[in-house]
């Protein structure tokens, strides 16, 4: 052989390698047309139980039918990663036909803007289904994304303060109705032995909550579409007041020590058994507060308020803070006949199956009555239906790497380790 | 076998499969990584070709500052302790302990082989403060001292890290830097004894000059391990508090993948590949001579 045929040869050899390299990226990188879809797919997060249950039990009876014709099938991605499955998931033109929609609205905004999604409103105005989601939810929903509605509401959940009846009735405290009473409240708590707020701090959202409400109540229910608006700044100085009132109660040792350790179920513990006064937290608690194992201190003793107004300031306590849960989005790759079919079977009756089987709020209408309800979901109904007008949390209008900040500094924000101005530059440095 | 070696073909069904294999997971990533350094987007809503935009951000962006500062910190200093304390239990099982160090060498190799999440759960548990405490704040309350919230300042943090990989990684480099110390002939040291070094004097002139050459290999691994290191900060601290134990691959991570900012995220991963050369560079150039040729 020459040693020109052996280069030719070393060259046809590389130049095989290449091509078969190419062809096996090429296969893996996806991005045809996708077939009709033979199943219902459902992606879930791992953690969240109660939807791919009422899905299931939707699917034994009343969307018998559906599921005949469309067999559900349910997979589940841990939410920690979720994001990227659906990154990954978008790029191939694989979504399922249902799925919860990401971490922060930022996601489901992102597969609107690049088309990958079934609209919702419409698709239920053809359904003549409309109706099945209620305004409140609607309005909530239309808030986070921008007037769209192109996600289904699983829940329906108004935050506040829970605080404990025997605790506050032993010490002689009212239901606090302004901030300054809530921070009396507070130190009398404080003073009697008892932790005055329960609070997540290791996830850091339960504690930005308080940021938002406080300025909800301060400057009003547009304060952080402002914000998102580029109209105002998180480190203008009322915005830092916000921060500076909630870094004032950590100061006073009122979420008790090392509240930067204490995590979600510790922190659903610590009231539940009676150490902790108030838990500010989403109606999504019921679930936990309704479990008597858990429960120690008795559904009877646990009451709800909305976050206090401020004196002075230009929002209101009606307008309670809500969100819709895990919100779902449907595929508009695999929307077809029978996936619709699907989608008005869910909005007739998700709302009755979740409220009766699993105790859950959503923002579906209850078109089968639900009969024997425990008295807090009946009370915590009876808010939702009372509230007008309701306001989001802190970070609803952030992208991912604002949200992200602001969660994992606020127990550096409670602890004194950085300080209101620095926690709301931090955060206003990562909003686009 | 030089017939074998000689054939091209024999190469090519020896090599080529592996070659392939290794281009495929290894190469084409690499690449396609360097690719997306002059992208911005995401796979939801595309990618458009910014140039030099990720770049120059890398400049602009005051955490990846922090993240920097914080890797070359960590790296520094766990690179200095953990080869120190292998050293140091390398020269323990040959001079002290002699034959007899097979279970000591065992024990101190025992948290190598332990999964690093496992690890980190366990230190959590003993540093913990609520809540319920661990057995580090039982223990300073015994002395009178008051419990610490470990992990909620970065300095406290930060010392906790570094204890638990140093724990986690010593003995790997005492075995490493033990099978340099066997290889060094019993009749030097005879040699250097009759001639009445002993002690610290026989170690600074005759071991430490004698193992160099392992010892600049476990600075490498080591430097190279630390300034990449990933799943023990995430499952120990999570990069808090804030982002005060963030280092450059988990900020690299949360970019990428969490922000779904593909383009940065591949401009600071191309950072810190450059950070492990010129680290590996410099320490090659500040120890040119081949100690093993003399």
């Amino acid at each position: 052989m020459t040693t020109a045929r052996t280069k030719a040869s070393r060259l046809a050899f590389f130049g095989a390698a290449i091509g078969v390299t190419t062809l096996a990226l090429t296969s893996c990188a996806g991005g045809g047309e996708a077939a009709a879809p033979t199943e219902f797919s459902y992606l879930s997060f791992a953690e969240n139980t109660s939807i791919q249950d009422t899905l299931t039990t939707l699917s034994e009876d009343s969307c018998a039918a559906e599921n005949d014709a469309l067999p559900l099938k349910v997979s589940t991605q841990p939410q920690a990663s979720y994001d990227q499955q659906l990154q990954l998931l978008a790029g191939q033109n694989a979504l399922p036909s249902l799925f919860a929609s990401g971490n922060s609205p930022q996601v489901a905004k992102d597969l609107q803007t690049g088309d990958k999604l079934v609209d919702i409103a419409a698709e239920l105005d053809d359904l003549d289904a409309a109706d099945d989601i209620l305004p409140a939810a609607r309005s909530t929903i239309e808030a986070l994304y921008g007037g769209e509605v192109f996600v289904l509401p699983t829940e329906l959940n108004v935050e506040g303060i829970w605080y404990n009846k025997a605790i506050f009735a032993e010490l002689g405290i009212e239901e606090p109705t302004t901030w300054d009473e809530l921070t009396d409240a507070a130190a009398t708590l404080n003073e009697a032995g008892v932790i005055p707020f329960s609070a997540d701090g290791q996830d850091g959202w339960p504690l930005t909550r308080l940021v938002g409400n406080y300025l909800y109540r301060s400057l009003g229910p547009d304060a952080l579409q402002k914000v998102a608006d580029g109209d105002a700044e998180l480190t203008d100085p009322e915005y830092v007041e916000a921060a500076a009132a909630v870094a004032e109660l950590g100061a006073a040792g009122y979420f008790g020590p090392s509240v930067g350790s204490i995590d979600y179920m510790t922190a659903v513990n610590q009231f539940l058994t009676g150490q902790a006064g108030m838990f500010y937290m989403g109606s999504w608690i019921l679930a936990n507060f309704n479990d008597e194992a858990q429960n120690q201190i008795g559904a009877d003793n646990i009451g709800f308020m909305p976050f206090p107004e401020i004196e002075g300031g230009a929002g209101s306590s009606d307008q309670l803070a809500a969100n819709v849960g895990v919100p779902l989005a449907m595929s508009q790759e695999s929307f077809n006949d029978e996936t619709a079919a699907w989608l008005g079977c869910i909005a007739e009756n998700f709302g009755s199956e979740s409220l009766g089987s699993q105790g859950v709020i959503t923002g579906f209408a209850t078109n089968t009555p639900v009969e024997g309800l425990p008295p807090l979901t009946e009370m915590i109904q009876e808010k939702i239906a009372a509230t007008e007008q309701s306001v989001l949390w802190f970070e609803a209008l952030f992208d991912a790497k604002a949200a992200t900040t602001s969660q994992s500094n606020a127990s550096q924000l409670v602890t004194g380790a950085i300080s209101p101005e620095e926690f709301m530059g931090l955060v206003q440095a990562d909003l686009k | 076998m030089n017939r074998v070696l000689g054939d091209w073909r024999a190469i090519t069904i020896l090599l080529g499969p592996a070659l392939l294999v290794y281009t495929l997971v290894m190469l084409v990533p690499i690449f396609w990584s360097l690719g997306y350094t002059v992208f911005e987007g995401n796979p939801i809503l595309g990618f458009t070709f910014v140039g030099f935009d990720n770049f120059a951000q890398l400049f602009t962006d005051p955490k990846v500052g922090d993240a920097l500062w914080f890797t070359i910190r960590y790296a520094v200093v766990l690179t200095l302790l953990q080869v120190l304390f292998g050293y140091g239990l390398a020269l323990i099982y040959v001079f002290w302990l002699r034959k007899a160090s097979g279970v000591i060498r065992t024990l101190a190799f025992f948290p190598v082989v332990l999964p690093t999440v496992a690890v980190a759960l366990l230190f959590q548990e003993l540093f913990k403060i609520a809540p319920v405490q661990g057995l580090v704040n039982d223990i300073l309350n015994v002395f009178g001292i008051a419990s610490v919230d470990w992990f909620a300042s970065s300095a406290t943090a930060f010392w906790v890290m570094i204890f638990m990989d140093l724990w986690r990684s010593m003995g790997f480099y005492a075995v490493l830097l033990y099978a340099g110390l066997v290889d060094i002939p019993d009749d030097i040291f005879e040699s250097a004894r009759l001639d009445g070094a002993s002690g610290f004097r026989l170690v600074w002139h005759i071991v430490i000059p004698l193992s160099l050459p392992v010892l600049l290999s476990s600075i490498i691994f080591s430097i190279n391990g630390t300034l990449k290191v990933f799943d023990s900060i995430l499952a120990l601290t999570g990069g808090g508090p804030g982002n005060t134990t963030t280092p450059l691959t988990l900020y690299m991570f949360q970019t990428s993948f969490t922000y779904g900012e593909y383009g940065f995220g591949s401009t600071i991963a191309l950072l810190l590949t450059v950070l492990c050369l010129v680290v590996t560079i410099f320490i090659f150039q500040s120890n040119r001579r081949d100690l093993t040729k003399d």
